[in-house]
This record gives C-alpha cells, sequence and structure tokens, in this order.
C-alpha cells in the first residue's frame, strides 16, 4: 500500500532526516511542511491547501514533530477536527503538554508517579511545597528540555523562586506544579512507546539532577523489564497512546515512578545505545495506523 | 552556487554532506546555529531562536 503522508515541522532536526530516510526505505516521500506556512482558513475544511500545494485531505495521515508545541498542537486540533488522520492524536498530545493534565491522567489510570499538587497562588504554593517536604521541585506545567525546573532545598528557597516566578513570569508561571523530589541513583529512564510496544529504553546519566541530554545527560541502554514494560504501557494508554517517550524515575526503594511523558520525542541519542531503529519503527507504526483506518 | 558566507560572521560555508533543506546546522567557524532556506541555490539564515514553547 503507498500512503501519502505529509510531515509537519517547524525545521528539520536529526529526528526527522532520520524519519524521512525511514519512510523512503518503504517506498513512501512525506511531503514536509513548515508550521511557519500554515495560514488556514478556519471556517472551512481539508478541502483547502495546505503549503505543499496538496488539499489537507489528499494525505491518508499527518505525522506531527513541530518543536513549538503550541503549533504542533493547534495543528493536531484543527486536522482531527477535519477528520485528517495524525499522530499523535490531539487529546494524547495535550495531556502530554501540560504536566498538570499528565499527572491527573496518569492519576485517573493508578500510574505510580511522584507526590504531587497544584497552587495557583504565592501562599498556598509554600503551603503545597510544605506539604510535600523539602527537597521538592517546582515546574512550569508546559516546557521541556529540563527549562526552569527548580530543586526547592527548603522553605527559604521556596519563598525566593516563588517571588521571583510572582514578579517576573507571566501567568503560565503563576500556576505552581510541585513535585516530590525523587533521589534518583544519578540516572533516570527514557522508555519509548510505538503503538502497544516499549521498544527500547535508555538510561539517561548526568552528575546533575536534570538528566535531560539536551542538558547533557548521556544515553545507555536499558533493558526493558517486564515491570518497566507494564509500567509504560499503563502510561501510554492513561494519555490515549501513540508513539511516546515515557520518563521513568528510579526510587532508592526500587519503585518505578513515571515523571513525565513526550509526545514530540527526540531520539537521535538512543538508537545508537539501544540497537534499536527509532526512526523505522515509528515510520511503520504510521503506515500500520493508515492500514487500520483504510 | 555550492557555497555562502556565515550569516553571523561571514565564513565561506560549503553545503554538508547529507544536508537537506530546513535542516539547522552550527557555523564551524563561530558555531552560530543556521538553517539550510535551500540548497541550490545555497542559503543559509541565522536559525529562529528558541521559544519558550519548544520542545519534545
Amino acid at each position: 500500500m503507498s500512503a501519502r503522508v505529509a510531515l509537519l515541522i517547524t525545521h528539520l532536526r536529526a529526528e526527522e532526516k532520520l524519519l524521512l530516510s525511514a519512510f523512503e526505505a518503504r517506498g513512501i516521500r512525506p511531503d514536509v511542511i513548515l508550521d511557519r506556512d500554515l495560514n488556514v482558513d478556519l471556517t472551512t475544511g481539508p478541502e483547502q491547501t495546505a503549503p505543499s500545494g496538496l488539499p489537507w485531505s489528499a494525505y491518508d495521515i499527518v505525522l506531527e514533530r513541530c518543536v513549538s508545541t503550541t503549533r504542533g498542537l493547534y495543528m493536531l486540533a484543527l486536522l482531527e477536527n477535519w477528520g485528517v488522520l495524525t499522530v499523535n492524536r490531539y487529546h494524547t498530545a495535550a495531556a502530554c503538554a501540560d504536566k498538570l493534565l499528565t499527572s491527573l491522567a496518569l492519576a485517573r489510570a493508578s500510574v505510580p508517579q511522584p507526590a504531587v499538587r497544584v497552587a495557583f497562588d504565592a501562599d498556598s504554593a509554600l503551603q503545597a511545597l510544605d506539604c510535600l517536604g523539602y527537597p521538592a521541585v517546582l515546574k512550569p506545567v508546559t516546557g521541556s528540555w529540563g527549562r526552569l525546573l527548580a530543586r526547592v532545598s527548603d522553605r527559604e528557597d521556596a519563598e525566593t523562586i516563588i517571588e521571583h516566578r510572582e514578579t517576573l513570569g507571566n501567568y503560565v508561571y503563576h500556576t505552581y506544579y510541585a513535585q516530590q523530589y525523587v533521589e534518583k541513583p544519578g540516572r533516570d529512564i527514557r522508555a519509548f512507546v510505538v503503538g502497544s510496544r516499549t521498544i527500547c529504553a535508555i538510561y539517561r546519566t548526568s552528575p546533575h539532577w536534570i538528566t535531560n541530554t539536551a542538558r547533557g545527560g548521556q544515553a545507555f541502554n536499558c533493558p526493558v523489564t517486564p515491570a518497566l514494560d507494564d509500567l509504560c504501557q499503563a502510561a501510554a494508554a492513561a494519555v490515549g497512546g501513540g508513539v511516546l517517550a515515557i520518563d521513568v524515575l528510579e526510587t532508592p526503594d526500587g519503585r518505578l515512578l513515571v515523571n513525565e511523558i513526550n509526545h514530540t520525542m527526540e531520539f537521535r541519542n538512543s538508537s545508537a545505545p539501544t540497537g534499536v531503529d527509532i526512526a523505522a519503527e515509528v515510520a511503520a507504526y504510521v503506515l500500520d495506523t493508515v492500514r487500520v483506518q483504510a | 552556487m555550492t557555497t555562502t558566507p556565515c550569516p553571523e560572521c561571514d565564513a565561506n560555508l560549503s553545503i554538508p554532506p547529507g544536508a537537506m533543506q530546513n535542516e539547522l546546522i552550527a557555523c564551524p567557524d563561530c558555531g552560530a546555529e543556521l538553517e539550510i532556506i535551500s540548497l541550490d541555490p545555497f542559503i543559509l539564515d541565522l536559525a529562529p531562536a528558541v521559544e519558550e514553547d519548544w520542545g519534545e
């Protein structure tokens, strides 16, 4: 079967180059659509022309890989509203893009996660952190790559960080998402879920408490144990499934907790240590999704 | 045209092997992040600055 695929991007990263190669290996040449070129009439439908020159309705599927979360989310909403098939689905992306909504989805599905609270005011944020105990972590509800995470060592830290946020931050930073700090063993786990499988996982090691590879964390293969697989499948299902990266923390007593879920994951540093061609897995999943819908 | 000046430091840059349109590259001289606007002709521009909602 030959599918017509659009790849929606902000710009071409290593991941998107790998994806294009993976599709090409399957005889598919996706149309690359830049989110900066979009100019969409919201009052009409998918028959309007995409920047590629084709109507959106001509595409069997759109793979959303925008670096811009805002643009990606709105386009998924729009395409889904028009009945255009997408990976990921809007509700999955929306749940992953907002840490509060991710936590709610995990809680609803009884997926283990660190203790977490939300508050919307400086005083109640302090109370939330007091409830969690110190150290704790304050995170913006949106954002990525470890940006603006704060480890809050004690109440004085909390007062300082909250005052900075109240004074300098826009309203987004006045939502205080406060999470229990998990004393992890110098690493966390990133597991890649594609459809119904946990295809591989890496340890991200760093002497810094923020272990994102975007912040210098090193990637090593992490065996996908039955326990990790079960947790990741449950986490993926909780947000609606698709192509996801599940960030997992190991507690000192050996439990696994889901920290975050990413819906447009980076994986350039993960195929080599795991030996899994992640781009090929994603391309195959996208084409399978088209087949299932046909 | 297979070379073009870096828009930041004016170094003369060639198309990297395997490069694609809209790919981000770093200038080997000044380290500026650049976007390949076009391969033929070879045109570079400064990559857009990272925005608050960028991520994965």
